[in-house]
């Protein structure tokens, strides 16, 4: 699996959506499951899933599915 | 004596800051309050639909103070609910939030605010209502369940100057809210802060949100409160690393926390100079029963304290016997001024009036150390708490059953755990129970078994599903 693949794969399964609606567009609390809850089982899952421990700031500021690509690549994941 | 008739002499203080930084003085807050309970008579039913923002806020004092008997609701009870429980209390007047009022005809708007309306429906205001009623709260705003807990004038000034007292809240505090002002929890902090003329930072956001940091850090947030929930986000945050000079106590209650956990506060907190008070309580006391000292949470981690102040505690066995000695289990009872009323199941018990007279059986399973300190150890009645909700499980499995379908629900507190012999039907019922509940999903797993255990008396064994 690609590091994109594995990020997507990350955003469906936490909240349950397909593929098609990972754009932009896809942010926090853009569908229910994007509440606090999902967000902290999101972040879990994207720590495991590329092995690494997130900053409280970059937690928080991961609004989106395009920020979030931001925010990994500090990370030296790139997508 | 009722803090919110007295709460004018604050006058120009900032009661309350919203999330465009704007600031509402207790002036503000009156006139508003008053425009909204001027169109309502007196006892009159309303429905309440509550949002952490300063209109809801408004219209809850004004309520209040105009001696009108709001039904606190969340507003993110789904409407197939929302519509049975008005059909079941007949309210008269609903207070909520414009863009939800667009989605059905629940009335007739007859006042608008900025973003709140006040819609009056087709029931007349001949609801009778006890004169010492206040208001009523859910007690389980997921399964939608109509049994609300009935709440007097008495219980919630005792309530709300006892909680003041023991956290020594003073008008410097400065609380930044986390939980919605429709649970007592989050409700509590209001009263308490709002008796004290304090300035409260009200927001919507939760912990995982920068904004809602950014609102702690410029409008120097000096306390929150959190269910266990909140404190598995705060821990994920690395709340430790954090720097944040102005906090000078956080709350904790809504469910137990863990053993862990509370220790890793109670440490983080002291090398931060921050009190931290684990509290334990109930919709049915108003909110709060008991409180930890901040002094005794790592020599009594786990301990949900003593008796709030006019409160008191003890422990009593199957035959309602009270126990003397220590550390041996029973059912913890309170008595209190802050015992409510009792419940109702629909618009006929707003009549009734003090059930408890003073005295609740909470349905928890406690035991007291020697210096009079006590313990939960388990629940008598079936519910859990996900992330500070109460799901009765019993309600949730009666849901399920007009699926057509048989489950025993358990688990803990956090993790739903839904067991069915149905097979293939697995991703159905986890569907109807986050559409019912609200509940997130990653809170609730649906487990196939072959079958449900029994005793031979064809009783469950609740405990053998684990």
């Amino acid at each position: 699996m690609t590091n994109r693949e594995k990020y997507d794969q990350v955003f469906v399964t936490c909240f349950s959506v397909e593929k098609s609606v990972l754009n932009d567009g896809f942010v926090y609390q853009s569908v229910p499951q994007w509440d606090s809850v999902g967000h902290m089982g999101m972040i879990a899952a994207l720590e495991e899933a590329f092995g690494i421990m997130m900053e409280t700031d970059d937690i928080i500021d991961f609004s989106s599915y395009s920020k979030g690509i931001d925010i990994l690549a500090k990370y030296s994941v790139s997508l | 004596m009722n803090f919110f008739d007295d709460i004018d002499t604050y006058g120009s203080k900032t009661a309350i800051i919203d999330e465009k930084s704007e600031c509402y003085s207790y002036t503000d807050l009156i006139n508003r309050d008053d425009a909204v309970r001027s169109r309502i008579p007196q006892r009159c039913i309303v429905f309440s639909v509550c949002e952490n923002q300063l209109e809801s806020v408004a219209g809850y004092i004004g309520f209040l103070r105009g001696r009108i008997v709001p039904v606190l609701v969340n507003a993110t009870l789904p409407a197939d609910l929302f519509d049975k429980l008005l059909k079941t209390y007949r309210p008269a007047y609903i207070w909520m939030p414009s863009p939800k009022s667009e989605s059905r005809n629940w009335g007739e708007p007859i006042y608008r605010s900025a973003h709140y309306v006040l819609l009056k429906t087709v029931y007349g205001n001949d609801v009778p209502v006890h004169s010492d009623l206040a208001l009523l709260m859910m007690t389980s705003g997921s399964t939608g369940s109509p049994l609300l807990v009935r709440q007097s004038y008495g219980n919630i000034c005792s309530n709300t100057n006892a909680i003041v007292s023991y956290l020594r809240i003073t008008e410097t505090d400065r609380p930044i809210t986390t939980l919605p002002m429709s649970y007592t929890y989050g409700l509590s902090v209001l009263n308490t802060h709002l008796l004290k003329g304090c300035t409260v930072i009200l927001t919507a956001k939760s912990v995982m949100e920068k904004a809602f940091w950014d609102g702690l850090k410029n409008h120097n947030a000096t306390t929150f409160g959190g269910v266990p929930y909140t404190y598995e986000m705060l821990k994920i945050l690395r709340f430790s690393n954090m720097n944040l000079p102005n906090l000078k106590i956080l709350t904790q209650a809504g469910g137990r926390l863990s053993h862990d956990l509370t220790l890793e506060f109670a440490s983080i907190c002291a090398k931060k100079g921050i009190e931290f008070v684990v509290m334990y309580g109930q919709t049915e006391a108003t909110a709060r029963m008991s409180y930890l000292p901040s002094e005794y949470n790592i020599e009594k981690a786990g301990s949900i304290g003593i008796a709030i102040p006019g409160g008191e505690m003890w422990l009593e066995d199957a035959n309602g016997q009270v126990i003397s000695q220590n550390d041996t289990v029973g059912e913890l009872v309170y008595k209190g001024p802050n015992v409510t009323m009792g419940y109702a199941t629909n618009y006929q018990d707003l009549s009734k009036g003090d059930i408890n007279k003073g005295v609740l059986k909470t349905g928890d399973f406690a035991k007291r150390d020697k210096d009079g300190f006590y313990y939960i150890v388990g629940r008598k009645k079936r519910f859990l708490k996900i992330f500070g909700n109460r799901v009765n499980l019993e309600e949730l499995e009666g849901a399920i059953k007009t699926l057509g379908l048989n489950c025993v629900c358990g688990g803990k507190d956090d993790h739903l755990r839904i067991y069915t012999v149905d097979k293939g039907q697995e991703n159905k019922i986890k569907e109807f129970v986050v559409s019912q509940t609200g509940l997130h999903p990653s809170a609730c797993a649906v487990i196939l078994v072959d079958s449900i255990p029994r005793s031979e008396t064809g009783k469950i064994l609740y405990a053998s599903l684990t």
